[in-house]
């Protein structure tokens, strides 16, 4: 029996989505630092504005160094196509907005990023949009919580900062059911360590800012379609199945089929919101790309050998960490994450807020900051930083103590990051 | 837009512009397990060259109802019928893989209704290796990866595609994966035993556009050579760096070429 053989996922992390430059030769991805693209004549201009021809006409829109950023993660996710955007933040935007209309309503996880929560808590309803967050380990709490206009169920690969393993299969099923996408943001864990298309996941976002990018220099997000959803037979999503005034009487889902999402997240999202990632972003953000699969592999060992030592700690109260035995996912965890649980676990420091406070104020090597998935270690109080907006009962609901830590596991030599860690332990237990 | 042909629910993609019977009509037909979509910047782009689009979903294909049709020739015959349903009287016809068959034994067998041919991606045979067939007929994955492994060209293998953050790899795979149940199967099947073409192209009256690619191994561009030759009024043109997928691969040259023709 014939076998395809198709180039392997660390071989599109580097070449995916790119050519040489045919004028060049250059062989890296050039930085097109350009607003506009000059149109060959009239009836170019207008086939490219009608999306009757492909190209770049705006930067806006698209740009061809960005394209390949989208292209490459779209091939490491095994979607049909991604828009890129000037952040995570603007990639979950970007999708909602696509998806729906005032009075549509979102399932949500309710362990999430805290920028992420405070849209769907916050600001979306004053645009007539609802969210109900359940327990992301209660699979049936988010089947209670759809109702007839649910347009999206969403969550986090890993949630922030509770660590807690989603179960996608499951979860997509309930979604399906219901004749809803599910979305995934899929930052903590990169497609490096879970296709989540192959587990019934509609729609992927990342932050590109974190480990995609890896070097803590760029902001960028995306959104990546899987092109396997049905808009047309579940029949809830009229900015796909119906015309489009904005182009002419455009249906999507007709004239693009399976790239319907993608094609009007970019015909209306980014002509219209405008949250466009700039071509140097991309530019760096496909740099961190580039060693995306070695760079997980380092986390991942490292994360998993600062696990263990927090858990043998005596001034650890606990540990929040997949891989290790004592985490309620485990299981599941082994089961969708084979290659690793990611970089990111939390703990609590007996001794409460206070301990808490001195432990960040002690570290050395690792880096007090609201960032993650860079490739130097960093850590975080999430109660009054990343998470603060949250109220108490939202905070305990997400698994939110006021002594969390929330640590992100860096590629140093493991053994300096465990002897910062030591020290930092030993003078927050002082008096 | 929906029609009825032959008692069942007919769909075709019109380019998103309304029908004027004034226009030329120009129909697009699809390869084995694939849909109208597979034309999605070809149907807008003629559409809004002024023409009449009608990108077909073939019976049990896309949004059109009823069983895939068994052969070649169904399929031919399929093409008048439709013409007839949607008011018609005469089209220029625009085939790719398994539809440049039925449409090049359509233009054979109708020629007083078309008026120009279009084929792409075309063989004087079209032999489907055993193990996608066999493949296709388990509905397996495995079935449209391999028609897209032999069927994409290198430079679409790697990707740099025109069309901003589309990966077309994907976007071939899911539209294939999208066919019912034995569709892909039917179709390879309907393609593997034709045996027609180059009779059907001794028998075409009307000009006939012949858009080829140069690294295509699946219908490779010296094999279309004999159906070309059996032609009076044939015209050639080979997209370089371009597998069998010309239409996802290469829209632009595909453009280009279709401009004269259209």
């Amino acid at each position: 029996m014939v076998k395809p053989n198709f180039a392997k996922f660390d071989t599109l992390a580097l070449h995916a989505g790119q050519q040489p430059d045919p004028v060049t030769g250059a062989r890296a991805v050039p930085i097109y630092q350009t607003t506009s693209f000059v149109f060959n004549d009239t009836d170019h201009a207008a086939s490219l504005y009608n999306l009757e021809r492909p190209g770049h006409i705006y930067t806006r829109l698209s740009n061809p160094t960005t394209a390949v950023l989208e292209e490459r993660v779209a091939a490491l996710e095994g979607g049909v196509g991604a828009v890129a955007t000037a952040s995570g933040m603007a990639a979950l935007f970007l999708a909602v907005a696509t998806l729906m209309d005032k009075g549509g309503h979102i399932v949500a996880s309710g362990s999430l990023y805290g920028g992420s929560h405070n849209l769907f808590t916050y600001t979306l309803p004053r645009f007539g949009i609802d969210t109900s967050f359940v327990n992301p380990r209660d699979p049936q709490a988010f089947k209670d919580a759809i109702r007839p206009e649910t347009r999206l169920v969403f969550g986090e690969t890993l949630g922030n900062p509770g660590i807690e393993v989603m179960n996608l299969p499951v979860i997509a099923d309930i979604a399906h059911e219901a004749g809803v996408p599910l979305m995934i943001d899929a930052t903590f864990t990169t497609p490096y360590l879970i296709n989540v298309f192959d587990h019934g996941v509609d729609i992927a976002m990342h932050s590109l800012t974190k480990f995609m990018g890896g070097h803590g220099t760029a902001i960028g997000g995306v959104v990546v379609d899987s092109g396997r959803f049905d808009w047309e037979t579940s029949g809830k999503f009229p900015t796909l199945t119906e015309p489009y005034a904005g182009y002419h009487g455009l249906d999507f889902a007709e004239e693009f089929g399976t790239q319907a999402f993608v094609m009007r997240a970019r015909a209306e999202g980014m002509k219209d919101f405008g949250a466009c990632l700039s071509p140097t972003n991309a530019f760096y953000i496909l740099q961190g790309i580039e060693t995306l699969p070695l760079r997980m592999q380092k986390h991942v060992a490292n994360a998993e050998a600062v696990a263990e030592f927090l858990d043998g700690c005596d001034e650890v109260a606990w540990v929040n960490y997949p891989s290790l035995k004592s985490h309620p996912d485990h299981e599941l965890a082994k089961d969708l994450l084979p290659k690793g649980a990611g970089s990111i676990l939390s703990f609590g420091i007996q001794g409460g807020r206070d301990a808490g406070r001195k432990f960040i104020e002690s570290v050395n090597l690792a880096s007090h900051l609201a960032n993650i998935g860079d490739a130097k270690t960093l850590v975080i109080h999430p109660g009054s930083t990343t998470h603060q907006q949250m109220s108490p009962a939202d905070l305990e609901s997400a698994g939110i103590g006021e002594g969390m830590i929330r640590l992100s596991v860096g590629i140093e030599d493991v053994a300096d990051i465990i002897a910062d860690l030591k020290q930092a332990l030993r003078v927050s237990q002082k008096g | 837009m929906e029609i009825t042909v032959n008692g069942l629910k007919a769909h075709a993609a019109t380019g998103g512009r309304d029908l004027n019977a004034d226009e030329p009509a120009v129909i697009l037909v699809h390869g084995a397990g694939l849909d109208r979509t597979v034309w999605q910047l070809q149907t807008r782009n003629i559409a809004y060259m002024g023409r009449r689009a009608y990108a077909v979903d073939f019976p049990g294909h896309g949004r059109s109802e009823g069983k895939a049709l068994n052969s070649i020739e169904e399929m031919a015959d399929w093409i008048p019928a439709f013409m007839d349903a949607a008011g018609i009287d005469k089209a220029k016809l625009i085939g790719h893989s398994m539809g440049s068959f039925v449409t090049l034994e359509a233009a054979a067998r109708y020629p007083d209704r078309v008026e120009g041919l279009c084929l792409m991606g075309v063989s004087d045979s079209m032999p489907v290796h055993p193990d996608l067939l066999a493949a296709a007929e388990r509905n397996e994955r495995l079935a449209p990866e391999l028609i897209i492994y032999w069927g994409l060209g290198e430079k679409a293998k790697v990707g740099g595609h025109p069309h901003p953050g589309l990966w077309v790899h994907n976007a071939s795979q899911i539209l294939f994966e999208n066919a019912g149940d034995g569709v892909l199967f039917n179709d390879l099947a309907a393609c593997n035993v034709y045996t027609g073409a180059v009779d059907a192209a001794g028998k075409v009256k009307c000009e006939t556009l012949y858009i080829l690619g140069k690294d295509d191994m699946m219908t490779p561009a010296r094999k279309a050579r004999p159906l070309a030759d059996a032609m009076a009024n044939a015209k050639t043109t080979v997209i370089e760096k371009c597998g069998h997928m010309m239409l996802l691969e290469r829209p632009n040259q595909v453009h280009d070429a279709l401009r004269g023709f259209v």
